[in-house]
Protein backbone atom coordinates (compact mmCIF):
# COMPACT_ATOMS: atom_id res chain seq x y z
CA UNK A 1 0.00 0.00 0.00
CA UNK A 2 2.80 2.21 0.84
CA UNK A 3 4.06 1.78 -2.62
CA UNK A 4 0.55 3.16 -4.01
CA UNK A 5 0.57 5.92 -1.81
CA UNK A 6 3.61 7.75 -3.01
CA UNK A 7 3.15 10.11 -5.40
CA UNK A 8 6.12 9.44 -7.26
CA UNK A 9 4.20 5.68 -8.07
CA UNK A 10 0.57 6.44 -8.18
CA UNK A 11 1.21 9.43 -10.80
CA UNK A 12 2.66 7.70 -13.82
CA UNK A 13 0.71 3.88 -12.65
CA UNK A 14 -2.49 6.46 -12.67
CA UNK A 15 -1.40 7.74 -15.86
CA UNK A 16 -0.97 4.32 -17.35
CA UNK A 17 -4.41 3.37 -16.37
CA UNK A 18 -5.94 5.81 -17.52
CA UNK A 19 -4.21 5.94 -21.13
CA UNK A 20 -4.52 2.02 -21.35
CA UNK A 21 -8.44 2.79 -20.97
CA UNK A 22 -8.77 5.20 -23.18
CA UNK A 23 -7.01 3.50 -26.00
CA UNK A 24 -8.94 0.19 -25.15
CA UNK A 25 -12.29 2.37 -25.69
CA UNK A 26 -10.84 3.65 -29.04
CA UNK A 27 -10.37 -0.10 -29.68
CA UNK A 28 -13.65 -1.39 -28.95
CA UNK A 29 -15.31 1.48 -30.93
CA UNK A 30 -12.91 0.94 -34.55
CA UNK A 31 -11.50 -2.66 -33.62
CA UNK A 32 -14.40 -4.79 -35.30
CA UNK A 33 -16.41 -3.27 -39.00
CA UNK A 34 -19.48 -5.60 -37.57
CA UNK A 35 -19.34 -4.00 -34.29
CA UNK A 36 -18.82 -0.33 -36.16
CA UNK A 37 -21.96 -0.62 -37.88
CA UNK A 38 -24.12 -1.76 -34.83
CA UNK A 39 -22.53 1.91 -32.92
CA UNK A 40 -23.47 3.77 -36.39
CA UNK A 41 -27.10 2.04 -35.80
CA UNK A 42 -27.97 3.53 -32.50
CA UNK A 43 -27.74 7.31 -34.30
CA UNK A 44 -31.24 6.46 -35.63
CA UNK A 45 -32.74 6.36 -32.01
CA UNK A 46 -33.52 10.03 -32.10
CA UNK A 47 -35.85 9.42 -35.21
CA UNK A 48 -37.35 6.15 -33.83
CA UNK A 49 -40.64 8.58 -31.92
CA UNK A 50 -40.98 11.35 -35.03
CA UNK A 51 -43.98 13.57 -34.39
CA UNK A 52 -45.42 15.15 -37.24
CA UNK A 53 -44.73 18.96 -36.61
CA UNK A 54 -45.58 20.99 -39.34
CA UNK A 55 -43.01 21.65 -41.33
CA UNK A 56 -41.81 25.28 -41.88
CA UNK A 57 -39.04 27.17 -42.23
CA UNK A 58 -38.77 27.00 -38.09
CA UNK A 59 -39.36 23.17 -38.43
CA UNK A 60 -36.41 22.33 -40.13
CA UNK B 1 -53.03 18.27 -34.08
CA UNK B 2 -51.92 14.58 -36.12
CA UNK B 3 -52.52 11.93 -34.00
CA UNK B 4 -49.29 11.10 -33.03
CA UNK B 5 -48.10 14.69 -31.89
CA UNK B 6 -50.98 13.67 -29.47
CA UNK B 7 -50.00 10.69 -28.43
CA UNK B 8 -46.15 12.39 -27.94
CA UNK B 9 -47.59 14.68 -25.36
CA UNK B 10 -49.36 12.27 -23.76
CA UNK B 11 -46.79 9.13 -23.75
CA UNK B 12 -44.21 11.72 -22.03
CA UNK B 13 -44.03 14.03 -19.38
CA UNK B 14 -43.97 17.90 -20.78
CA UNK B 15 -45.17 20.02 -18.29
CA UNK B 16 -41.98 20.01 -16.02
CA UNK B 17 -39.88 20.77 -19.69
CA UNK B 18 -42.28 24.09 -20.39
CA UNK B 19 -42.08 24.97 -16.71
CA UNK B 20 -38.23 25.15 -17.18
CA UNK B 21 -38.17 26.39 -20.81
CA UNK B 22 -40.03 29.16 -19.72
CA UNK B 23 -38.09 30.33 -16.79
CA UNK B 24 -34.96 29.41 -18.74
CA UNK B 25 -36.22 32.52 -20.96
CA UNK B 26 -36.97 34.58 -18.39
CA UNK B 27 -33.32 34.18 -16.41
CA UNK B 28 -31.92 34.88 -20.05
CA UNK B 29 -33.83 37.94 -19.79
CA UNK B 30 -32.65 39.26 -16.17
CA UNK B 31 -28.84 37.65 -15.90
CA UNK B 32 -28.34 39.22 -19.56
CA UNK B 33 -30.19 42.95 -18.56
CA UNK B 34 -27.34 42.66 -15.43
CA UNK B 35 -24.71 41.87 -17.27
CA UNK B 36 -25.22 44.98 -20.16
CA UNK B 37 -26.02 46.95 -16.56
CA UNK B 38 -22.76 46.14 -15.12
CA UNK B 39 -20.30 46.09 -18.68
CA UNK B 40 -21.90 49.82 -18.39
CA UNK B 41 -20.98 50.73 -14.95
CA UNK B 42 -17.10 49.77 -15.79
CA UNK B 43 -17.97 52.11 -18.99
CA UNK B 44 -19.51 55.04 -17.18
CA UNK B 45 -19.41 54.49 -13.70
CA UNK B 46 -21.81 57.16 -12.42
CA UNK B 47 -24.64 54.03 -12.31
CA UNK B 48 -22.46 52.38 -9.30
CA UNK B 49 -24.94 55.20 -7.97
CA UNK B 50 -22.26 55.28 -5.06
CA UNK B 51 -24.34 52.45 -3.34
CA UNK B 52 -23.17 48.98 -2.05
CA UNK B 53 -26.40 47.56 -3.67
CA UNK B 54 -25.78 49.24 -7.03
CA UNK B 55 -21.94 48.09 -7.26
CA UNK B 56 -20.15 45.92 -10.30
CA UNK B 57 -18.79 43.69 -7.04
CA UNK B 58 -22.37 42.79 -5.62
CA UNK B 59 -23.75 42.60 -9.87
CA UNK B 60 -21.15 40.53 -10.89
CA UNK B 61 -22.19 37.31 -9.15
CA UNK B 62 -25.88 38.03 -9.85
CA UNK B 63 -25.40 38.42 -13.68
CA UNK B 64 -23.31 34.86 -13.63
CA UNK B 65 -25.78 33.35 -11.22
CA UNK B 66 -28.70 33.80 -13.48
CA UNK B 67 -27.35 33.04 -16.51
CA UNK B 68 -25.33 29.98 -15.61
CA UNK B 69 -27.34 28.52 -13.05
CA UNK B 70 -30.43 30.60 -14.18
CA UNK B 71 -30.48 30.48 -18.21
CA UNK B 72 -28.40 27.59 -18.14
CA UNK B 73 -29.42 25.70 -16.05
CA UNK B 74 -33.17 25.75 -16.43
CA UNK B 75 -32.53 25.41 -20.53
CA UNK B 76 -30.62 22.13 -19.35
CA UNK B 77 -33.33 20.67 -16.89
CA UNK B 78 -35.42 21.29 -19.94
CA UNK B 79 -33.95 19.56 -22.76
CA UNK B 80 -32.22 16.93 -20.14
CA UNK B 81 -36.54 16.24 -19.31
CA UNK B 82 -37.27 16.04 -22.94
CA UNK B 83 -34.59 14.09 -24.76
CA UNK B 84 -34.00 11.04 -22.16
CA UNK B 85 -37.86 10.90 -22.02
CA UNK B 86 -37.88 10.66 -25.79
CA UNK B 87 -34.56 9.05 -26.75
CA UNK B 88 -35.58 6.26 -24.03
CA UNK B 89 -39.09 6.10 -25.06
CA UNK B 90 -40.68 6.42 -21.65
CA UNK B 91 -42.02 8.85 -18.65
CA UNK B 92 -39.94 11.02 -16.37
CA UNK B 93 -38.90 8.51 -13.04
CA UNK B 94 -40.79 10.38 -10.18
CA UNK B 95 -42.60 13.19 -11.58
CA UNK B 96 -43.29 14.69 -7.65
CA UNK B 97 -38.96 14.88 -7.83
CA UNK B 98 -38.83 16.42 -10.84
CA UNK B 99 -41.05 19.16 -9.99
CA UNK B 100 -39.09 19.29 -6.71
CA UNK B 101 -36.01 19.96 -8.77
CA UNK B 102 -37.61 22.82 -10.46
CA UNK B 103 -39.23 25.00 -7.48
CA UNK B 104 -35.93 24.13 -5.64
CA UNK B 105 -33.37 25.18 -8.66
CA UNK B 106 -35.60 28.50 -8.73
CA UNK B 107 -35.40 29.21 -4.94
CA UNK B 108 -31.73 28.53 -4.87
CA UNK B 109 -31.20 31.38 -8.05
CA UNK B 110 -33.45 33.75 -6.05
CA UNK B 111 -32.07 33.09 -3.13
CA UNK B 112 -28.54 33.53 -4.71
CA UNK B 113 -29.19 36.84 -6.21
CA UNK B 114 -31.10 38.61 -3.31
CA UNK B 115 -28.00 37.54 -0.84
CA UNK B 116 -25.58 38.68 -3.32
CA UNK B 117 -27.20 42.46 -3.33
CA UNK B 118 -27.04 42.00 0.13
CA UNK B 119 -23.71 41.59 0.57
CA UNK B 120 -23.32 37.66 1.39
CA UNK B 121 -21.11 35.95 -0.63
CA UNK B 122 -18.25 33.33 0.00
CA UNK B 123 -16.21 35.11 -2.59
CA UNK B 124 -15.78 31.96 -4.64
CA UNK B 125 -15.46 31.98 -8.29
CA UNK B 126 -19.27 30.74 -9.53
CA UNK B 127 -19.60 29.37 -6.19
CA UNK B 128 -20.42 32.52 -4.29
CA UNK B 129 -23.48 31.13 -2.52
CA UNK B 130 -23.30 30.65 1.14
CA UNK B 131 -23.59 27.66 2.56
CA UNK B 132 -27.02 26.81 3.32
CA UNK B 133 -27.75 27.68 -0.38
CA UNK B 134 -25.24 24.89 -1.17
CA UNK B 135 -26.98 22.46 1.24
CA UNK B 136 -30.19 23.06 -1.20
CA UNK B 137 -28.03 22.58 -4.51
CA UNK B 138 -26.73 19.39 -2.82
CA UNK B 139 -30.12 18.56 -2.13
CA UNK B 140 -31.90 19.38 -5.79
CA UNK B 141 -28.96 17.93 -7.43
CA UNK B 142 -29.53 14.54 -5.78
CA UNK B 143 -33.08 14.54 -6.56
CA UNK B 144 -32.06 15.21 -10.50
CA UNK B 145 -29.74 12.76 -10.66
CA UNK B 146 -32.55 10.31 -9.07
CA UNK B 147 -34.40 11.42 -11.78
CA UNK B 148 -32.32 11.38 -14.65
CA UNK B 149 -31.33 7.50 -13.64
CA UNK B 150 -34.30 6.44 -12.30
CA UNK B 151 -35.54 7.49 -16.54
CA UNK B 152 -32.53 5.73 -17.86
CA UNK B 153 -33.09 2.27 -15.79
CA UNK B 154 -36.94 2.32 -16.49
CA UNK B 155 -35.96 2.74 -21.11
CA UNK B 156 -37.54 0.83 -23.94
CA UNK B 157 -34.53 1.36 -25.44
CA UNK B 158 -31.79 -1.19 -25.19
CA UNK B 159 -29.21 1.36 -25.99
CA UNK B 160 -28.72 4.76 -23.97
CA UNK B 161 -28.15 7.21 -26.85
CA UNK B 162 -25.15 9.77 -26.57
CA UNK B 163 -26.50 12.96 -25.30
CA UNK B 164 -27.65 10.86 -22.44
CA UNK B 165 -24.20 10.17 -21.59
CA UNK B 166 -22.83 13.75 -21.90
CA UNK B 167 -25.91 14.98 -19.38
CA UNK B 168 -25.65 12.07 -17.24
CA UNK B 169 -21.55 13.09 -16.87
CA UNK B 170 -22.93 16.46 -16.59
CA UNK B 171 -24.47 15.76 -13.36
CA UNK B 172 -22.42 13.21 -11.75
CA UNK B 173 -19.50 16.03 -12.17
CA UNK B 174 -21.32 19.11 -11.18
CA UNK B 175 -22.62 16.59 -7.84
CA UNK B 176 -18.74 15.83 -7.26
CA UNK B 177 -17.53 19.40 -8.09
CA UNK B 178 -20.04 20.92 -5.81
CA UNK B 179 -19.25 19.02 -2.97
CA UNK B 180 -15.85 18.97 -2.54
CA UNK B 181 -15.55 22.84 -3.51
CA UNK B 182 -17.57 24.03 -0.94
CA UNK B 183 -16.45 21.95 2.02
CA UNK B 184 -16.62 24.31 4.54
CA UNK B 185 -17.57 24.98 8.34
CA UNK B 186 -19.92 27.76 9.17
CA UNK B 187 -19.19 30.36 12.24
CA UNK B 188 -22.31 29.26 13.70
CA UNK B 189 -25.79 27.32 13.24
CA UNK B 190 -27.72 30.54 12.83
CA UNK B 191 -25.00 32.96 10.31
CA UNK B 192 -24.14 32.96 6.49
CA UNK B 193 -20.87 33.21 6.99
CA UNK B 194 -18.60 29.80 6.62
CA UNK B 195 -14.95 29.02 6.54
CA UNK B 196 -12.92 26.68 3.57
CA UNK B 197 -12.00 23.57 4.75
CA UNK B 198 -8.95 24.51 2.48
CA UNK B 199 -6.24 27.22 2.79
CA UNK B 200 -4.08 29.25 0.58
CA UNK B 201 -2.60 27.30 -2.55
CA UNK B 202 -4.80 24.11 -1.86
CA UNK B 203 -8.16 26.31 -1.76
CA UNK B 204 -6.67 28.33 -5.17
CA UNK B 205 -6.48 24.91 -6.69
CA UNK B 206 -9.81 23.32 -5.50
CA UNK B 207 -11.65 26.74 -6.81
CA UNK B 208 -10.00 26.10 -10.23
CA UNK B 209 -10.60 22.86 -10.10
CA UNK B 210 -14.18 23.41 -9.65
CA UNK B 211 -13.88 26.84 -11.64
CA UNK B 212 -12.39 25.09 -14.85
CA UNK B 213 -14.93 21.74 -14.72
CA UNK B 214 -17.90 23.80 -13.94
CA UNK B 215 -16.70 25.25 -17.18
CA UNK B 216 -16.21 21.51 -18.91
CA UNK B 217 -19.36 19.88 -17.37
CA UNK B 218 -21.52 22.42 -16.72
CA UNK B 219 -20.94 24.58 -19.99
CA UNK B 220 -19.59 22.09 -22.23
CA UNK B 221 -20.34 18.59 -21.68
CA UNK B 222 -24.24 19.17 -20.97
CA UNK B 223 -24.65 21.53 -23.43
CA UNK B 224 -22.72 18.83 -26.17
CA UNK B 225 -25.66 16.98 -24.86
CA UNK B 226 -27.86 19.09 -25.90
CA UNK B 227 -26.66 19.53 -29.21
CA UNK B 228 -26.12 15.72 -30.06
CA UNK B 229 -29.63 15.88 -29.81
CA UNK B 230 -31.06 19.07 -31.56
CA UNK B 231 -28.44 19.22 -34.03
CA UNK B 232 -29.54 15.75 -35.60
CA UNK B 233 -33.02 15.86 -34.75
CA UNK B 234 -33.57 19.86 -36.26
CA UNK B 235 -31.34 18.65 -39.31
CA UNK B 236 -33.42 15.76 -39.88
CA UNK B 237 -30.59 13.59 -40.90
CA UNK B 238 -28.84 11.32 -38.30
CA UNK B 239 -25.13 12.65 -36.47
CA UNK B 240 -21.99 12.35 -38.75
CA UNK B 241 -20.30 9.32 -36.91
CA UNK B 242 -21.62 7.85 -33.45
CA UNK B 243 -18.28 6.26 -33.46
CA UNK B 244 -16.94 9.67 -32.83
CA UNK B 245 -19.21 10.78 -30.63
CA UNK B 246 -18.49 7.75 -28.24
CA UNK B 247 -14.25 8.71 -28.37
CA UNK B 248 -15.42 12.43 -27.78
CA UNK B 249 -17.56 11.87 -24.70
CA UNK B 250 -14.55 9.47 -23.19
CA UNK B 251 -11.59 11.94 -24.55
CA UNK B 252 -13.21 14.59 -22.93
CA UNK B 253 -14.52 12.95 -19.51
CA UNK B 254 -10.85 11.56 -19.27
CA UNK B 255 -9.13 15.30 -20.26
CA UNK B 256 -11.29 17.52 -18.66
CA UNK B 257 -10.66 17.07 -14.85
CA UNK B 258 -7.19 17.67 -15.07
CA UNK B 259 -6.82 21.50 -16.67
CA UNK B 260 -7.93 23.67 -14.17
CA UNK B 261 -4.53 24.42 -12.84
CA UNK B 262 -4.14 26.36 -16.16
CA UNK B 263 -5.65 29.43 -14.27
CA UNK B 264 -2.99 29.35 -12.15
CA UNK B 265 -0.01 29.87 -13.94
CA UNK B 266 2.97 32.03 -12.29
CA UNK B 267 1.81 31.61 -8.64
CA UNK B 268 2.51 29.51 -5.80
CA UNK B 269 0.96 26.94 -7.16
CA UNK B 270 4.14 23.87 -7.88
CA UNK B 271 5.37 24.23 -11.46
CA UNK B 272 4.71 20.18 -12.22
CA UNK B 273 1.00 20.74 -11.56
CA UNK B 274 0.95 24.50 -14.17
CA UNK B 275 2.41 22.29 -16.65
CA UNK B 276 0.15 19.34 -16.27
CA UNK B 277 -2.87 21.86 -16.56
CA UNK B 278 -1.07 23.46 -20.02
CA UNK B 279 -0.28 19.80 -21.15
CA UNK B 280 -3.92 18.29 -20.96
CA UNK B 281 -5.51 21.51 -22.40
CA UNK B 282 -3.66 21.40 -25.54
CA UNK B 283 -4.36 17.81 -25.60
CA UNK B 284 -8.41 18.68 -25.07
CA UNK B 285 -8.32 20.47 -28.84
CA UNK B 286 -8.53 16.92 -30.41
CA UNK B 287 -12.10 15.77 -28.45
CA UNK B 288 -12.94 19.75 -28.75
CA UNK B 289 -12.79 19.47 -32.42
CA UNK B 290 -13.77 16.04 -32.99
CA UNK B 291 -16.70 16.99 -31.35
CA UNK B 292 -17.40 20.20 -33.19
CA UNK B 293 -16.81 18.45 -36.86
CA UNK B 294 -19.54 15.83 -36.19
CA UNK B 295 -21.54 18.22 -35.14
CA UNK B 296 -21.43 20.32 -37.96
CA UNK B 297 -21.11 17.63 -40.44
CA UNK B 298 -23.59 16.63 -39.89
CA UNK B 299 -25.38 18.79 -42.29
CA UNK B 300 -23.42 17.48 -44.70
CA UNK B 301 -25.32 17.23 -47.50
CA UNK B 302 -27.66 19.89 -46.42
CA UNK B 303 -26.01 22.83 -46.16
CA UNK B 304 -29.07 24.62 -48.16
CA UNK B 305 -30.89 24.42 -44.77
CA UNK B 306 -28.22 27.38 -43.67
CA UNK B 307 -29.81 29.89 -45.86
CA UNK B 308 -33.45 29.08 -44.89
CA UNK B 309 -33.53 27.82 -41.32
CA UNK B 310 -32.44 30.58 -39.07
CA UNK B 311 -32.24 28.15 -36.17
CA UNK B 312 -30.09 25.53 -38.14
CA UNK B 313 -27.86 28.31 -38.10
CA UNK B 314 -28.18 29.12 -34.35
CA UNK B 315 -26.77 25.22 -33.88
CA UNK B 316 -24.03 25.97 -36.40
CA UNK B 317 -23.03 29.08 -35.38
CA UNK B 318 -22.95 27.98 -31.86
CA UNK B 319 -20.77 25.25 -32.95
CA UNK B 320 -18.24 27.40 -34.73
CA UNK B 321 -18.05 29.44 -31.88
CA UNK B 322 -17.54 26.18 -29.49
CA UNK B 323 -14.50 25.35 -31.75
CA UNK B 324 -13.04 28.68 -31.83
CA UNK B 325 -13.17 29.20 -28.00
CA UNK B 326 -11.82 25.87 -27.63
CA UNK B 327 -8.87 26.35 -29.63
CA UNK B 328 -8.29 29.99 -28.11
CA UNK B 329 -8.41 28.11 -24.92
CA UNK B 330 -5.51 25.20 -25.20
CA UNK B 331 -3.74 28.62 -26.46
CA UNK B 332 -4.26 31.08 -23.28
CA UNK B 333 -3.46 27.61 -21.21
CA UNK B 334 0.17 27.86 -22.80
CA UNK B 335 2.49 29.78 -19.95
CA UNK B 336 4.10 32.19 -22.33
CA UNK B 337 0.95 33.52 -23.75
CA UNK B 338 -1.00 33.18 -20.20
CA UNK B 339 1.72 35.60 -18.99
CA UNK B 340 -0.01 37.97 -21.21
CA UNK B 341 -3.26 36.98 -21.37
CA UNK B 342 -4.45 36.34 -17.63
CA UNK B 343 -5.86 39.03 -14.98
CA UNK B 344 -6.64 40.93 -18.33
CA UNK B 345 -9.84 41.35 -20.34
CA UNK B 346 -8.64 38.61 -22.82
CA UNK B 347 -9.81 35.95 -20.46
CA UNK B 348 -13.33 37.49 -20.46
CA UNK B 349 -13.56 37.90 -23.83
CA UNK B 350 -12.95 34.39 -23.89
CA UNK B 351 -15.17 33.13 -21.36
CA UNK B 352 -17.68 35.16 -23.61
CA UNK B 353 -17.43 33.41 -27.05
CA UNK B 354 -18.34 30.61 -25.30
CA UNK B 355 -20.73 31.67 -22.91
CA UNK B 356 -22.41 33.59 -25.70
CA UNK B 357 -21.05 32.14 -28.92
CA UNK B 358 -21.60 28.25 -27.75
CA UNK B 359 -23.78 28.04 -24.96
CA UNK B 360 -26.51 30.63 -25.39
CA UNK B 361 -26.57 30.43 -28.99
CA UNK B 362 -27.10 26.28 -29.03
CA UNK B 363 -29.59 27.24 -26.23
CA UNK B 364 -31.58 29.40 -28.58
CA UNK B 365 -31.59 26.99 -31.61
CA UNK B 366 -32.58 24.03 -28.90
CA UNK B 367 -35.27 25.96 -27.21
CA UNK B 368 -36.65 27.53 -30.67
CA UNK B 369 -36.66 23.89 -31.99
CA UNK B 370 -38.31 22.05 -28.49
CA UNK B 371 -41.00 24.56 -27.53
CA UNK B 372 -43.05 24.38 -30.84
CA UNK B 373 -43.22 20.80 -30.23
CA UNK B 374 -44.00 21.22 -26.40
CA UNK B 375 -47.12 23.18 -27.07
CA UNK B 376 -47.99 21.28 -30.33
CA UNK B 377 -47.75 24.39 -32.25
CA UNK B 378 -45.23 26.79 -34.59
CA UNK B 379 -43.23 29.18 -33.93
CA UNK B 380 -45.29 32.56 -33.85
CA UNK B 381 -42.29 34.11 -36.47
CA UNK B 382 -39.87 32.87 -37.98
CA UNK B 383 -38.55 36.37 -39.04
CA UNK B 384 -38.40 37.32 -35.66
CA UNK B 385 -36.19 34.36 -35.42
CA UNK B 386 -33.71 35.50 -37.94
CA UNK B 387 -33.68 38.68 -36.41
CA UNK B 388 -32.42 37.77 -33.00
CA UNK B 389 -29.90 35.05 -34.76
CA UNK B 390 -28.36 38.59 -36.61
CA UNK B 391 -28.44 40.77 -33.18
CA UNK B 392 -26.84 37.54 -31.31
CA UNK B 393 -24.13 37.24 -33.50
CA UNK B 394 -23.23 41.04 -34.51
CA UNK B 395 -23.92 41.46 -30.20
CA UNK B 396 -21.22 38.69 -29.83
CA UNK B 397 -18.98 39.60 -32.07
CA UNK B 398 -18.72 42.99 -30.87
CA UNK B 399 -17.94 42.31 -27.05
CA UNK B 400 -15.60 39.57 -28.11
CA UNK B 401 -13.35 41.73 -30.68
CA UNK B 402 -13.81 44.74 -27.66
CA UNK B 403 -12.53 42.29 -25.25
CA UNK B 404 -9.30 40.86 -27.15
CA UNK B 405 -8.17 44.32 -27.86
CA UNK B 406 -8.76 45.81 -24.68
CA UNK B 407 -6.71 42.83 -23.05
CA UNK B 408 -4.08 42.37 -25.04
CA UNK B 409 -3.58 46.59 -24.81
CA UNK B 410 -3.63 45.88 -21.11
CA UNK B 411 -1.41 42.72 -20.87
CA UNK B 412 0.72 44.98 -23.36
CA UNK B 413 0.85 48.49 -21.33
CA UNK B 414 1.78 46.49 -18.16
CA UNK B 415 4.55 44.75 -18.91
CA UNK B 416 6.11 47.66 -21.21
CA UNK B 417 9.02 49.15 -18.90
CA UNK B 418 11.11 52.36 -20.09
CA UNK B 419 14.70 52.74 -21.06
CA UNK B 420 15.54 53.20 -17.01
CA UNK B 421 13.60 49.54 -16.41
CA UNK B 422 10.64 51.59 -14.63
CA UNK B 423 7.17 50.72 -15.14
CA UNK B 424 6.15 52.15 -18.27
CA UNK B 425 2.27 53.41 -17.58
CA UNK B 426 0.56 53.72 -14.06
CA UNK B 427 -2.44 51.28 -13.67
CA UNK B 428 -4.49 53.97 -14.41
CA UNK B 429 -3.46 54.87 -17.62
CA UNK B 430 -4.89 51.76 -18.54
CA UNK B 431 -7.83 51.70 -17.31
CA UNK B 432 -8.13 54.85 -19.24
CA UNK B 433 -6.76 53.18 -22.25
CA UNK B 434 -9.37 50.31 -22.19
CA UNK B 435 -12.19 53.19 -21.96
CA UNK B 436 -13.57 52.38 -25.46
CA UNK B 437 -13.65 49.13 -25.76
CA UNK B 438 -15.75 49.01 -22.13
CA UNK B 439 -18.03 50.97 -23.99
CA UNK B 440 -17.82 48.99 -27.51
CA UNK B 441 -18.16 45.42 -24.95
CA UNK B 442 -21.57 47.35 -23.43
CA UNK B 443 -22.79 47.82 -26.64
CA UNK B 444 -22.34 44.67 -28.14
CA UNK B 445 -24.13 43.32 -25.08
CA UNK B 446 -27.19 45.24 -26.20
CA UNK B 447 -27.14 43.88 -29.30
CA UNK B 448 -27.11 40.26 -27.42
CA UNK B 449 -29.83 41.24 -24.95
CA UNK B 450 -32.52 43.50 -27.75
CA UNK B 451 -32.24 40.18 -29.44
CA UNK B 452 -32.82 38.04 -26.30
CA UNK B 453 -36.09 40.53 -25.69
CA UNK B 454 -37.14 39.41 -29.27
CA UNK B 455 -36.98 35.73 -28.38
CA UNK B 456 -38.93 36.70 -24.88
CA UNK B 457 -41.85 38.59 -26.77
CA UNK B 458 -41.88 35.46 -29.97
CA UNK B 459 -41.65 32.67 -27.15
CA UNK B 460 -44.57 34.33 -25.59
CA UNK B 461 -46.26 34.35 -28.71
CA UNK B 462 -45.83 30.97 -29.42
CA UNK B 463 -46.96 29.33 -26.24
CA UNK B 464 -50.42 31.95 -26.32
CA UNK B 465 -50.96 30.79 -29.74
CA UNK B 466 -50.31 27.13 -28.62
CA UNK B 467 -52.30 27.75 -25.87
CA UNK B 468 -55.62 29.30 -27.59
CA UNK B 469 -55.61 26.29 -29.76
CA UNK B 470 -55.75 23.72 -27.19
CA UNK B 471 -58.34 25.64 -25.97
CA UNK B 472 -60.15 25.50 -29.41
CA UNK B 473 -59.55 21.97 -30.27
CA UNK B 474 -60.66 21.31 -26.72
CA UNK B 475 -64.17 23.34 -27.31
CA UNK B 476 -64.43 21.94 -30.61
CA UNK B 477 -63.86 17.99 -29.23
CA UNK B 478 -66.92 19.06 -26.49
CA UNK B 479 -69.30 20.18 -28.91
CA UNK B 480 -68.79 17.34 -31.06
CA UNK B 481 -69.01 14.72 -27.92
Amino acid sequence: MEWFADPENARPLGLLIFFITFCLIVFWVYGSRKRGAKLEEYKNIPFLDDDEVKKDKSNG
Amino acid sequence: MSATNQAAAEQYDYDIIKKFSIMAVVWAVVGMFVGVYIASELAWPFLNFDSPYFSFGRFRPVHTGAVIFGFGGSALFATSYYVVQRTCQTRLFAPGLATFTFWGWQAIIVMAATSYVLGYSQGREYAEMEWPIDILIEIVWVSYLAVYVGTLMRRKQAHIYVANWFYLSFILATALLHTFNNLAVPVSMFTLKSYSLFSGTQDAMTQWWYGHNAVGFFLTAAFLGMMYYFVPKHAGRPVYSYRLSIVHFWALSFMYMWVGTHHLHWTALPDWASTLGATFSIMLLLPSWGGMINGIMTLSGAWDKLRTDPIMRFMIVALSFYGMSTFEGPLMSLKDVNALSHYTDWTVGHVHSGALGWVAMISFGSLYHMIPRLWKTEMFSVKLINMHFWLATIGTLLYITAMWISGISQGLMWRAFDDFGNLQYSFVESVAAMHPFYAMRAIGGMFFLTGMLLMAYNVYQTIRQGVRAEVASARAAAATA
